[in-house]
């Protein structure tokens, strides 16, 4: 196991040193929420009304409702960024480097989820504190409970990511992901509205929301943000973790797997 | 050492205090009273039709409720909830106040421009004053020595001599006025109108207009900002005012007569009560049906409350500590 502990802290570490030297896609993953909170949010701030709905006690503005969307945000385009750097990894051959060690594979993909998913969370950190300044506030209670939440919705999109990295062949196919996962996943989503708005413009589309487990990760923080446990958000985030895993597993197992039905790696 | 024991004394008191909040709901013919230790409704009481403006008596033995359209004043025990007699009000009596001799109450006669005086221990009618159209804001001098009557159409503060049970003194304010407040540190008349979105501040001793509150929140439409009922601070340093439609209770400087601060309620706010130990503040949302509770130190809103349909008034009383 001490193998599998080095090969965890070397993934931390190249993942560490990633974020520290391009510190440019630290801001830009820290610009487009905020973009969100002080334009899109300030727009909507009087004119939408909210009722109340767990976990809110009272009427909020609709600044401090898209907070736990934002941070799911972060964490989903993080994920994405993940997959992003795998595929450039396969492209550049030290995937394979990575994938010819001895450890089990599914080892190897969690540390890479857990050294993403911590840099997620460091986002998210400095985007609440942001917010904070913004004047959001949310109570100091909630902080505990948010890192662990951030951290299983971290998890999830991540494996996501990893599913999707098994099937891009190509780095420029990286605008299909933008179409096709993150835009749906994020607007079919709770983060901007509430299930309830959605349902009295269509109920179908909030059927499709709420079986969207991107709906269940912003659930997840939206409760934790206020030290409450959403326990069906959090099953629903394990069990997407798991199946997204299992998927990235057969995705990357080179016996069954999408990379050898379509033939050798590009850099072979 | 003495002003330390009682400032160590007054410590250990204000946590114990318990209470409950009395609030009218103007449709549903009740009262709904809130803990305000655990936030929730503990007793819902059947009051007659429309009950709207309630006050309690000083030593908290009897609630008065203005049953509007039972066009009575009913008595009413708190602890059992029972009505005891009714007072002879006048027609539709919306608001009203006890002077502090804890006998007489002014009560406003919404569609018969007056006042009635009435006292409760005799319960007859002690006089009957002719004020502007649809009288509505009630107020008593601390002293006693003065009441008045706001009309809302007229728009109008009346002042009452009640020694003479006469008007001495009429002055003009904004639009619909509502609600109106005695200062006891600085002698102020407040009074708030809910069209002209304004409270004119008066200077008691000589009826003269001394400040005039504007209200102001971003992206809220003027014609919503609508205040109505306020309450101050024991310190008299900060008054509450709900906007109504503007779904906001302003935070306002007392000293400087400054907005300091918006606080989003429910849906049409309309009056508010303290909690015993004026930690927390109780503002009746009529049109979302509910009550939300203002922590007073940070001035931000921690829960709403459902209630019945239309919550209209509110009052305090305190009750026994549980601990």
């Amino acid at each position: 196991m001490t193998a599998g502990l080095i090969a965890l802290w070397a993934i931390l570490h190249r993942e560490a040193l990633r974020f520290v030297l391009q510190r440019g896609r630290f801001f830009a993953a820290l610009v487009r929420p905020l973009v969100w909170l002080v334009v899109f949010a300030a727009g909507f701030r009087a004119a939408l009304g909210l009722s109340i709905i767990p976990p809110y006690q009272t009427y909020i503005t609709y600044d401090v409702y898209i907070v736990p969307g934002l941070l799911g945000m972060i964490l989903l385009f993080n994920g994405m960024q993940a997959s992003l750097s795998l595929v450039y990894d396969r492209e550049m051959g030290s995937m394979r480097l990575l994938l010819t060690s001895p450890l089990p594979r599914w080892w190897l993909l969690t540390c890479k989820l857990i050294a993403s998913t911590a840099v997620s969370i460091l986002q998210a950190i400095a985007f609440l504190v942001i917010a904070r300044l913004w004047g959001v506030k949310l109570p100091w209670s909630g902080l505990a409970f948010v890192l662990p939440a951030l951290f299983f919705g971290g998890m999830m999109l991540g494996a996501l990511g990893l599913v999707l990295s098994s099937l891009i062949r190509q780095l420029e196919n990286f605008a299909g992901v933008m179409n096709f996962v993150i835009f749906p996943l994020f607007f079919l989503s709770s983060a901007l509205y509430p299930l309830w708005k959605m349902a009295e413009a269509s109920p179908v589309l909030a059927r499709i929301c709420a079986l969207n487990p991107f709906t269940q990760v912003v659930e997840l923080i939206r409760f934790a943000l206020y030290g409450a446990l959403n326990t069906a958000a959090l099953g629903w985030t394990v069990l997407a973790t798991g199946v997204f895993m299992a998927a990235a597993l057969w995705g990357y197992d080179p016996a069954r797997g999408m990379a050898q039905r379509k033939g050798p790696p590009a850099d072979a | 050492m003495k002003q330390w024991l009682s400032a160590l004394l007054a410590c250990v008191a204000l946590p114990a205090q318990a209470g409950e909040i009395w609030v009218t709901n103007e449709k549903d013919d009740t009262i709904s009273v809130i803990d305000v230790d655990t936030l929730e409704v503990v007793r819902t009481i059947e009051t007659g039709e429309r009950p709207r403006g309630i006050t309690f008596s000083k030593d908290f033995s009897k609630v008065y409720i203005c049953a509007s359209d039972s066009d009575t004043v009913q008595v009413m025990d708190p602890e059992t909830g029972a009505i005891l007699h009714d007072l002879p009000s006048g027609e539709d009596p919306e608001q009203f106040v006890l002077h502090p001799d804890d006998t007489h109450l002014y009560i406003a006669n919404e569609d018969d421009a007056i006042t009635t005086v009435v006292d409760t221990q005799s319960r007859t009618v002690v006089a009957q004053i002719d004020v502007g159209i649809e009288p509505e804001g009630m107020a008593v001098s601390p002293d006693g020595k003065i009441a008045i009557t706001t009309s809302e159409t007229t728009n109008m503060a009346h002042w009452i001599d009640t020694s003479t049970q006469k008007l001495f003194a009429n002055t003009l304010v904004d639009s619909r006025p509502r609600h109106a407040e005695f200062t006891t540190g600085t002698n102020e008349l407040w009074v708030s109108s809910e069209i002209g979105g304004t409270v004119t501040v008066f200077d008691v001793a000589t009826q003269k207009e001394k400040a005039k509150i504007g209200f102001e929140i971003t992206g809220v439409n003027r014609d919503l900002i609508q205040p109505v009922g306020f309450e101050f601070t024991p310190d008299e340093k900060i008054a509450f005012v709900a906007l109504g439609p503007s779904n906001h209770v302003a935070v306002v400087n007392a000293e400087t007569f400054k907005v300091e601060k918006y606080i989003l309620v429910g849906r049409r706010v309309w009056h508010m009560a303290f909690s015993p130990d004026f930690t927390k503040l109780f503002t009746t949302n009529g049109v979302s049906g509910d009550v939300t509770v203002i922590d007073v130190a940070s001035q931000e809103a921690l829960k709403s409350i459902k209630v019945g349909r239309f919550p209209w008034g509110a009052a305090m009383r305190p009750t026994k500590s549980k601990t």
